[in-house]
């Protein structure tokens, strides 16, 4: 047997520490953030250093209506936090699905440009530098789009399964930073692959 | 504040091998993930070391013809890239691990499948690198180990100049072990901020914990752009993609600027744990609190912003322009200043105090000394002119095994020393520890230090051989005979691992007389580490306890 010699605190202690959660997601989004920097750092130092066509101004359409559906999916998904703390079951599901609808539209317009500027324009990850840097930059945003989607759609699948209850509302809160940080994510990517680099 | 003694049984009886490898494969405990990174990490020891030796022999004479020039290539290549990400990383993470949870008070980190999956995530990079001897042919005969340097500049690494998949694993290895590196800093930062034991402040965390904290914030933000370029590495030779290929109009040079933009922050990545390690160590070994706390604290924070805005003083023989080359010396140089700072606080540590020679503290003594000197040879490389000269030579090549081995390695061997007796219960043999401590500072000093000279004679890093006659011979002869001593220092270490494990004298809870909480509880803790959350009041909390009329928190 060995021994253990612990201080025991008088009376009450006010200790609060913040949420494990939230600071793990911070870190992820700084870890995230990072590596989209690196990323968007790559498509503006290429710009205009393509040795052939196409060039960005010929093929690229910015795609402001799907921009629209993912910004406003922010809001709908916060709508729907502030609904499940409320205790509005119903509510809650009519906006959460909304997300996802609207995330859902939004890789559907990647797709329908994608599958333009493959077969129409016969631009495609190595058919130049442009290329090379576009698919990469947008696909990795369409990737955590993608991501988030799965993650909503889980959230989903509880809510479905009745297990889903107000006292999970921190933990939305926490995986809709995450869907916050991707869309804030789209806003730099439209600057950059669509004003800037035309 | 009353104290309670509350007794706690031993560990269960022995259960079947099988089941024990079971819960070893299994667990989400932060101490037995720590223990499983530091074994990783010495297994990797030992083959980067073995690769070490293998170079050192075929350089041991001019005209040596021990091994080809390729394998050379891969020799240098699987060195360097072992030592750092499965040597060092898990070496620092598994420390980090085990001793983080600890010190706060906590009874785990704040995500303890996370952590599990990362330390496997790192496990599954070191696999990929060396399957690569097996698997790196591909189907075009060419290759096996990766053979383009550990920073695998482009064009090397198309596959035009990269036939088979010896770079593919190189590039996933570290992308795999990048994911898990992120996954423990996430945890790390998570755990240091959320899961703190009553009273315990930013203010009075341990130093250990804040270099920690600052570390795992280095890696968020530095490992990132790594795995970055990897994907853009990935993308280049699976997809056909252009970043790196000139002919194309990409850039060779932007993946140097990627790369060393974790390359440098790395460093201090690997420094401050290991500067962690000796503000533990020093204080207590010279029986005094640590001196300057909060400007320690200060120091490591500047230090963990001015190291990020440094990597390109890794290019200035690749011909940057002025503007760049200035900023650049002046960002290295500025970097000197809180480093020196610490240098001094841990020196008026030890002024006046009652120093005890145990081989935590030979280490960590041994590591003020050559740390010193490292800084010194860097501040002559910060200098663009001076780098022109000496860049890509051996001078360089020494200057940061002077960082790796004489300052970070060295403290992380005091630390064995220090926490062994808490992880297993068992102290380190000391007769063994300063056989360990001699062999090997005259081994490194034998090497590191005689390497300076033939790169100051012109000796290109990364040549298999050399001509006679240049005045190279001789130091490369010593730089090998140090080679002996280094090694066998090593296998004395883990001769002493493994016999003290087995036969050593139990260390009982609180064998150095410290004042930190990992010391409060048994040696090895309990799997939930406390049985009472501790609260504390002051940075030394065992002093508080063993000093009840001299109590710290009266002083801070």
């Amino acid at each position: 047997m060995s021994t253990l010699s612990v201080n025991l605190p008088e009376g009450n202690f006010d200790w609060r520490l913040p949420s494990r959660g939230r600071v793990g997601m911070y870190c992820l989004i700084a870890a995230e953030a990072a590596i989209f920097t690196i990323f968007v750092v790559a498509y503006l130092f290429y710009i205009g250093k393509n040795v052939n066509g196409p060039k960005p101004k010929d093929v690229l359409h910015a795609p402001i209506l799907y921009t629209v559906c993912l910004l406003s999916s922010s809001i709908t998904a916060h709508a729907a936090v502030r609904r499940l703390v409320a205790g509005n079951m119903v509510a809650f599901a009519r906006f959460w699905l909304l997300t996802i609808l609207l995330g859902g539209v939004f890789l559907f317009g990647t797709a329908r440009e994608w599958a333009h500027l493959i077969l129409q324009d016969d631009l495609t990850i190595n058919t130049n530098l442009f290329g090379t840097t576009y698919y990469s930059l947008v696909g990795l945003h369409a990737f955590h789009v993608t991501m988030g989607l799965l993650a909503l759609i889980t959230v989903a699948l509880f809510y479905f399964g009745a297990r889903l209850r107000s006292e999970h509302a921190d933990r939305l809160e926490i995986l809709s930073l995450y869907w916050h940080f991707v869309d804030a994510v789209w806003v730099v990517v439209f600057l950059v692959v669509y004003v800037i680099g035309v | 504040m009353s104290t309670t003694t509350i007794a706690i049984s031993e560990l269960p009886a022995a259960r079947p091998f099988t089941l024990r490898l079971h819960d070893w494969v299994t667990t989400v405990d932060h101490k037995r993930l720590g223990i499983l990174y530091i074994l990783f990490a010495l297994v990797f020891l030992i083959v980067g070391g073995i690769e070490a030796t293998i170079m050192r022999w075929q350089l041991v004479r001019p005209h040596n013809d021990l091994v080809s020039p390729e394998v050379f290539n891969r020799m240098f290549t699987m060195h360097g890239t072992t030592m750092i990400f499965f040597v060092a990383m898990p070496l620092v993470f598994g420390f980090a691990n085990y001793l983080v949870p600890l010190m706060i008070g906590a009874r785990d980190m704040a995500f303890p499948r996370l952590n599990a999956f990362s330390f496997w995530m790192t496990a599954l990079g070191g696999i990929f690198l060396y399957f690569s001897f097996l698997g790196g042919d591909g189907l075009y005969g060419a290759g096996s180990a990766p053979d383009v340097g550990w920073f695998a500049y482009a064009p090397l690494t198309a596959k035009t100049f990269s036939v088979g998949h010896s770079t593919d694993f190189w590039t996933l290895s570290l992308l795999s072990s990048g994911i898990g590196s992120i996954g423990t800093a996430i945890n790390i930062i998570a755990t240091i901020l959320c899961m703190r034991c009553p009273g315990m402040t930013l203010g009075k965390m341990p130093l250990l914990v804040w270099l920690n904290l600052v570390m795992a914030g280095l890696v968020i933000l530095v490992v990132s752009p790594l795995s970055a370029a990897q994907i853009m590495l990935l993308i280049d030779r699976y997809l056909g993609g252009h970043f790196f290929d000139t002919q194309a109009g990409g850039s060779a040079v932007i993946w140097m600027h990627f790369f060393w933009i974790f390359g440098h922050p790395e460093v201090y990545v690997l420094a401050l744990p290991a500067f962690a390690f000796a503000s533990e160590i020093i204080p207590v070994f010279s029986r005094k609190a640590i001196f300057g706390y909060p400007v320690m604290v200060l120091a490591t924070i500047a230090i963990g912003f001015i190291g990020m805005s440094v990597w390109a003083h890794h290019m200035f023989t690749v011909g940057m322009s002025a503007g760049a080359n200035t900023f650049f010396v002046l960002s290295t140089m500025a970097i000197a200043v809180p480093t020196g700072i610490k240098i001094f606080n841990w020196l008026a540590t030890m002024w006046g105090g009652k120093i005890r020679f145990a081989a935590p503290m030979l280490f960590c003594v041994a590591f003020l000394f050559q740390f010193l000197v490292a800084g010194l040879t860097g501040v002559t490389l910060a200098v663009a002119p001076l780098d022109w000269q000496l860049g890509n030579s051996y001078y360089v090549v020494a200057h940061f095994h002077y960082v790796i081995v004489g300052g970070i390695l060295f403290c992380i061997f005091g630390a064995f020393y220090y926490w062994f007796p808490k992880a297993s219960g068992k102290m380190l043999n000391e007769t063994l520890g300063k056989l360990h401590f001699w062999l090997f500072t005259i081994g490194f000093h034998l090497t590191f230090d005689f390497m300076h000279v033939p790169g100051l004679l012109g000796m290109p890093r990364r040549i298999y051989t050399y001509e006679p006659g240049r005045g190279w011979d001789t130091w490369n002869l010593l730089v090998t005979v140090g080679v002996l001593f280094q090694g066998a220092g090593i296998l004395v270490f883990a001769f002493n691992l493994v016999w003290s494990y087995l036969r050593g004298k139990a260390a009982g809870n609180d064998p150095w007389d410290a004042w930190t909480l990992e010391w409060s509880t048994s040696s090895p803790p309990p799997v939930y580490n406390y049985a009472v959350i501790p609260v504390v009041r002051s940075r030394r909390p065992l002093w508080d306890l063993k000093h009840p009329e001299d109590l710290d928190w009266r002083y801070e």
